[in-house]
């Protein structure tokens, strides 16, 4: 047990002292997956919404790639966005490899299926019924979209939770796109790995407190709204 | 399958094991002269605690099948780890022999009585490479410390292992020789800390067109892959000498003198010797027992 008590306080000590420079790796993991968060959104939503609303084959099979898409291996999303983005591949002479923009490219594809498939299923969800009167009562298209999207908005808030909670807790894939650079594109994930390959436990297991902190943080959020919008729903029957 | 029976296989499969297990504890490997012309006799295992960077030239891969060739009556098996923790399976017994790179260190184990003997067995080398174009002017240096400080005035990245591994010390090593203030990622921009492998270091100089301190042996086996040149090579200060240590009371301690004097004898000096010739049109590891 001594391996456990030693890391904990080490982990404290150093977190308290500020001698382990967290903040420029944590705000680091933030940006990324916050960037790479924000632009799913901007086209998962729209596509999940045109797949939940739908009703067609081109639908269903969509929906397939949306869900095998959530299972996607990060890892081997790594590596086509690595041998993509390497200065012999296609977009070498972008020079992105082993920064932060090439962090955010490898996490948008991780995060996009997983934002479509949980907004595909909180608007499919919204009763159909609802739209046919909508657009009966004179709705525009983008009208329709905004009032099934404020119905579903409880799903909407789950998949920001799914698309950010899957990309801030992986590795695999920041780890071949960014390459942990000090100060650049080291992330908590990233750093994690490094200091338990180097034996320095204490480090990790401090950043790893507060990578469980940070997701717990979402899912706290997520719970609060989840259930409030359940007392708001009880007090309209 | 009633419960009773499984049982009575289990105990039946676990004797047999023991049976067949006994005499080769017994016997023990290294005991060649007494064991020739025994059959039926199960090798003994020898265990060989080495670094990561020897495992990843692939020089087991030839070295291992012909000590076992050599020696029937052993089985080799390789712990690859850093050669700090290879010195800490040493001491704790766990490994029977060590092959490593850090003479002071290995000289310091034998005399605390954790080591039998210690010997050179060979060396390789580390190289400094970078673009082809050598924006720096590594190539043009005089001296070796002249080309350290030519890569510290900053005209294009130096990608660090970070890690503390052998290749970071070394490079930490020429940093201060070369009396440059080791370099941090938030005080020289164009100084890159990887924190990672040498293959992943590679890679990344490799990207951002920048320079590093490798083993030839790792970047050899991955040109390929790279737009990197050798820009600076066969320095005294960049040889990598590497070390045979026997552990002392380790479990199979005959096994690991087996494998000692047969590494540091003609036919493992020329297997060594040998190994990437073929390949590369030189030899990975130079050997050099005396």
């Amino acid at each position: 047990m001594r391996i456990y008590a030693d890391a904990v306080i080490e982990g404290w000590r150093l977190l308290a002292s500020g001698a382990l420079d967290v903040w420029t790796i944590v705000l680091a993991s933030l940006r990324v997956s916050g960037a790479a968060t924000s632009i799913a959104l901007l086209f998962g939503v729209p596509l999940g919404y045109w797949l939940g609303t739908r009703r067609s084959v081109a639908r269903h099979v969509a929906l397939v790639f949306a869900n095998t898409g959530m299972g996607l291996p990060p890892v081997a999303v790594g590596l086509v966005v690595a041998m993509t983005l390497s200065r012999r591949g296609p977009l070498g002479d972008l020079g992105l490899l082993y920064s932060q923009t090439a962090m955010v490219i490898a996490q948008l594809i991780i995060a996009t299926p997983v934002i479509v498939a949980v907004t595909a299923a909180a608007v499919s969800a919204v009763p159909r019924e609802l739209r046919l009167q909508a657009r009966s009562l004179g709705a525009s298209p983008f009208h329709e979209m905004l009032l099934t999207v404020r119905e579903a908005r409880m799903g909407l808030v789950a998949a920001v939770a799914a698309g950010f909670g899957a990309i801030i807790s992986e590795v695999g894939a920041v780890q071949m796109v960014g390459g942990n650079l000090a100060g650049e594109t080291r992330v908590m994930t990233t750093a994690i790995v490094q200091f338990t390959r180097m034996g320095r436990y204490g480090h990790a297991l401090a950043l790893a407190a507060i990578l469980v902190g940070i997701v717990l943080a979402v899912n706290v959020l997520l719970t609060a709204v989840q259930t409030s919008a359940e007392r708001h729903e009880a007090g309209l029957r | 399958m009633s419960a009773r029976r499984l049982m009575w296989i289990l105990r039946t499969v676990a004797m047999s094991a023991l049976a067949l297990a006994l005499p080769s504890v017994l016997a023990g490997c290294g005991n060649a002269a007494r064991l020739s012309g025994t059959s039926g006799i199960e090798p003994t295992e020898v265990v060989i605690a080495s670094t990561t960077s020897t495992q990843d030239s692939g020089l087991f891969d030839v070295l291992i099948p012909a000590f076992e060739k050599a020696h029937p009556e052993c089985v080799v098996k390789v712990i690859a780890v850093g050669t700090g923790e290879a010195l800490a399976l040493g001491r704790t017994k766990d490994a029977d022999v060590l092959l490593v790179h850090a003479k002071t260190e290995e000289d310091e184990f034998v005399a605390a009585g954790f080591g039998v003997e210690r010997s050179d067995v060979m060396y390789n080398d580390f190289v400094v490479v970078g673009p082809p174009t050598d924006p720096a002017g590594v190539r043009r240096a005089t001296d070796l410390l002249s080309a350290i400080r030519a890569l510290a005035a900053g005209r294009a990245p130096f990608v660090s292992r970070g890690d503390g591994s052998g290749t970071h010390k070394k490079e930490l090593e020429l940093w201060s020789a070369a009396g440059v203030t080791t370099p941090t990622p938030d005080a020289r921009p164009w100084y890159d800390s990887a924190g990672q492998g040498m293959g992943e270091v590679l890679m990344i100089a490799s990207n951002r067109r920048g320079y590093t301190l490798t083993d030839r042996a790792t970047y050899l086996s991955m040109r390929a892959a790279l737009d990197l040149a050798i820009l600076r090579e066969g320095d005294a200060e960049l040889r990598n000498q590497y070390g045979v240590v026997v552990v002392a009371g380790a479990r199979n301690q005959a096994g690991g003198q087996a494998f000692f004097d047969w590494i540091l004898g003609e036919e493992g000096q020329r297997v060594i010797g040998g190994y990437g010739v073929e390949e590369y049109g030189r030899p990975l590891f130079i050997p050099n027992a005396k």
